[in-house]
C-alpha cells in the first residue's frame, strides 16, 4: 500500500499535465473535423493553417515582437543589473524594490496604467506600443536572472583584466560579459517566452495594425475551436522544446 | 648602492571614517624581495591595493622611478599582480589567460605566442596550455596566475597572499619556487602576508605593519632577533618576556634583575638608569632547562611537552606562575633525553642571546594579535 500510493499520486499528476498536451499534437494530425473523433491521419490542418494568411501574418508579427522585446529588455535589464551590483547610490534599494512590483503586480493593472499611459501622450496602438509594453513586464526577469549571477562574480576579475592592461571598456567585453553570458542568454529567453505567450497586456495595448498571434488565437477559439488551432499548437510546442534544448546546450557548453 | 625602485611617501587612506594608513613612507628596492606582514586589518592589502592602482590615496604619494603613479588607472602601471583566489578568467583558456595582458598590449601574434609558452615552461605547464582554469588544480592555478602576471615583465610584482589557499606542503613548494622565479627574473617582489614564518624564510626585508603603521623595517634576522617593540616581538615567533629592573648601568653593560637572579647583559641602544623596568626578550631556542639542583636559574615545573621531530619543545610554569616556553635540540648522546609532566627543572638562558625593550606593558591588543 505504501510503496504503490506515490506512485499513483505521481502517475496521475503526470497524465494530468501532459494528457492535454498529448491530445493537442494528436488531434492536429486529424484528418475529421470535428475535435472528438479520430478520422484518419491527416496534413490537412497544417496545409489550412499555412494557407490562412491572418494566422501566418499574426505568426510572424509575434515572433519579431517577442525578438525585439527580448533583446531590448536583456540590454537594458543587464546595464541596469550592472549598475545596481556595481555603485552604490541613494535610492539603490527604491530601484531595486521598484522591479519586484512590476514582477509581482497583476497583470491586469500594468495593462489598464500602460494603456492609460499610451492614450495619455498619444501614442498609436501597434507595434511600438506592443514593444513598450512587453519591455515593460520583461525587464524584471532579467535584472533579477542577471543580478543572481553577478552576485557570485569573482570581484578580483575586473582588477585583473585592468592590471594586466584592459581599459575600463575592453575588460567589459572581453571579461565581464563573456562571464555573464548565460545568465543574459537565460534573460533573453525568458524575455522572449514571455512576450510571446502573453494575452492580458497585449489586449489592452495593441491596435488593429498588428495582430499577433494570442490574440489572434483567442479570438478564433471564441467563435469556436478549429483544427487548426490543434496544429498551431503542435508547431509552439516543437518551437519551444527546441529553444528550450537550445538554452541548456548553450549553458553546458559555457560550463566546460 | 641599492636603488629605489618605488617610493611611498605620507600615505593615508580611510575607509568610511576608519583610518586604514596614517601617513606611511616606504622605499621599495629594485630587485628586493620585500614581504609586507602583519595581522588582518593592519593595511598591508590596502597598500598593495594604492600600489596596483585599484583605490587611490587621501593623501601621500607613489612614484615609481621617478615617474608620479598617485593616480595612474591600474591598466597603465608597469606592474602586476597575483591574486589571492588567483583571478584567472574562467571563459579563457590556460594560453589566452597568460596571453591576455600581451593582447591588450596589441603584440604581434608570432611573439605573443613565444612569450606565453615561455612563460607556462618557467612555471612547468607548457603541457597545460589548452587546458580551461577549472581543470587545474590549487597549485597549477597559482602557477598560472603567476606566468599571467610576469609574462609582461613588469617593473614591480604585487602578491597578495598568493600562497593562503594552498595547504601546507605545497605552499612550502611554492615558496622556493617563488625564490627561484625572482631570482632569475629579477623582478622587484611586493609580497603581501600574515604568516610570520613564510615571510622571513622568503624575504629580503620585511615590513611588520600595524594599524596602517610601519612597526618595523628589516632583514628577517633583524625583525626576529631585534625586534623595534613589543609588538613585532610577539607577532615575528613565539617569544618569552621576563620584567626586569635595571640594578646598576656600568660602561658597556648593565646588572638586571629577573626573578631575583643578577644577570650582566649587554647595555641596549635606549637610554636606562637604576630601577627602571625593562623586558628581557627570549626566543624559545634562547632557553636552557636545567636540573633543579642547579644554582643558575629560575624555579619551575614542566606543564607541557611537544615532541617535534628534531626538537622538544616544553612549557614550563615558574614558581610565579609565569608560562615559559622553551625549544631544545635533541642531544646526539642522549637519544633518550624527555622530561616528565610536573618535573621539577630551572630556566636560564645562554647570555647575549636576550633581547632588551623598554618596560612598557603590553597591552590587551598587542596580546591579541598573537592569537
Amino acid at each position: 500500500m505504501t510503496r504503490w500510493l506515490p506512485r499513483t499520486y505521481l502517475t496521475l499528476i503526470y497524465i494530468l499535465l501532459y494528457v492535454p498536451i498529448v491530445v493537442l499534437v494528436v488531434f492536429s494530425f486529424n484528418e475529421s473535423r470535428t475535435g472528438y473523433a479520430w478520422g484518419g491521419l491527416s496534413l490537412r490542418w497544417y496545409e489550412a493553417l499555412f494557407n490562412n494568411r491572418a494566422m501566418v501574418n499574426a505568426m510572424w508579427n509575434s515572433l519579431w515582437l517577442a525578438l525585439s522585446a527580448a533583446t531590448v529588455s536583456t540590454v537594458i535589464g543587464a546595464l541596469t543589473a550592472l549598475a545596481l551590483h556595481r555603485y552604490q547610490f541613494r535610492g539603490k534599494k527604491l530601484l531595486n524594490g521598484m522591479l519586484f512590483v512590476v514582477m509581482m503586480s497583476p497583470e491586469i493593472v500594468l495593462a489598464i496604467s500602460l494603456l492609460a499611459l499610451f492614450l495619455l501622450v498619444g501614442l498609436q496602438l501597434g507595434y511600438v506600443s506592443l514593444l513598450l509594453a512587453h519591455v515593460t513586464f520583461c525587464l524584471p526577469f532579467v535584472v533579477i536572472t542577471v543580478m543572481a549571477r553577478l552576485s557570485g562574480f569573482d570581484e578580483s576579475l575586473p582588477e585583473a583584466a585592468r592590471d594586466l592592461g584592459a581599459s575600463d571598456f575592453t575588460m567589459t567585453r572581453t571579461v565581464l560579459i563573456p562571464v555573464i553570458m548565460p545568465a543574459l542568454l537565460a534573460g533573453w529567453l525568458l524575455g522572449f517566452t514571455l512576450s510571446l505567450d502573453d494575452v492580458v497586456v497585449s489586449t489592452f495595448v495593441s491596435g488593429p495594425s498588428y495582430e499577433i498571434l494570442p490574440l489572434r488565437i483567442y479570438s478564433m477559439v471564441r467563435v469556436g475551436l478549429k483544427p487548426e488551432v490543434n496544429a498551431l499548437g503542435t508547431l509552439l510546442l516543437v518551437f519551444s522544446l527546441v529553444m528550450l534544448m537550445l538554452s541548456q546546450w548553450i549553458l553546458i557548453r559555457s560550463k566546460r | 648602492m641599492k636603488q629605489t625602485l618605488l617610493s611611498l611617501s605620507n600615505l593615508s587612506k580611510q575607509f568610511g571614517g576608519k583610518t586604514v594608513l596614517d601617513g606611511l613612507d616606504l622605499e621599495i628596492y629594485d630587485g628586493e624581495f620585500i614581504t609586507l606582514l602583519g595581522p588582518s586589518g593592519c593595511g598591508k592589502t590596502t597598500l598593495l591595493r594604492l600600489m596596483a592602482g585599484f583605490e587611490h590615496p587621501d593623501e601621500g604619494s607613489i612614484t615609481l622611478a621617478g615617474e608620479d603613479l598617485t593616480h595612474t588607472a591600474p591598466e597603465n602601471r608597469p606592474l602586476n599582480t597575483v591574486f589571492q583566489h588567483y583571478a584567472l578568467f574562467p571563459h579563457m583558456s590556460v594560453f589566452d589567460n597568460v596571453a591576455y595582458g600581451l593582447k591588450m598590449e596589441k603584440r604581434p601574434k608570432d611573439e605573443i605566442r613565444q612569450r606565453v609558452d615561455e612563460a607556462l615552461a618557467m612555471v612547468q605547464l607548457q603541457d597545460f596550455a589548452r587546458r580551461k582554469p577549472h581543470q587545474l588544480s590549487g597549485g597549477q592555478q597559482q602557477r598560472v596566475a603567476i606566468a599571467r602576471a610576469v609574462v609582461k615583465r613588469p617593473r614591480l610584482l604585487l602578491l597578495d597572499e598568493p600562497l593562503s589557499a594552498l595547504d601546507y606542503k605545497l605552499r612550502r613548494t611554492m615558496q622556493v619556487e617563488l625564490k627561484r622565479l625572482q631570482r632569475e627574473l629579477g623582478i622587484t617582489f611586493v609580497f603581501v602576508t600574515h604568516d610570520q614564518e613564510e615571510a622571513l624564510s622568503m624575504s629580503d626585508r620585511v615590513v611588520v605593519l600595524k594599524d596602517g603603521l610601519v612597526q618595523q623595517l628589516g632583514t628577517p634576522r633583524e625583525v626576529y632577533e631585534r625586534p623595534a617593540n613589543l609588538f613585532t616581538a610577539r607577532f615575528v615567533g613565539e617569544t618569552n618576556f621576563f620584567p626586569g629592573t635595571v640594578e646598576s648601568v656600568h660602561d658597556g653593560s648593565i646588572t638586571v634583575d629577573v626573578f631575583g637572579l643578577k644577570r650582566t647583559l649587554r647595555r641596549p641602544d635606549f637610554a636606562v638608569r637604576e630601577g627602571q623596568p625593562l623586558n628581557v626578550l627570549l626566543r624559545p631556542e634562547d632557553i636552557r632547562v636545567l636540573d633543579p639542583a642547579d644554582e643558575q636559574g629560575v624555579a619551575g615545573k614542566i606543564v607541557e611537552r611537544n615532541y617535534k621531530g628534531s626538537t622538544l619543545d616544553s612549557v614550563i610554569h615558574l614558581d610565579d606562575g609565569t608560562e615559559v616556553l622553551a625549544s631544545e635540540f635533541f642531544d646526539e648522546d642522549d637519544p633518550a633525553f624527555d622530561y616528565r609532566l610536573g618535573e621539577p627543572v630551572k630556566v636560564s638562558w645562554v647570555d647575549g642571546w636576550e633581547w632588551l625593550l623598554p618596560g612598557e606593558t603590553a597591552t590587551e591588543e598587542e596580546l591579541s594579535a598573537d592569537a
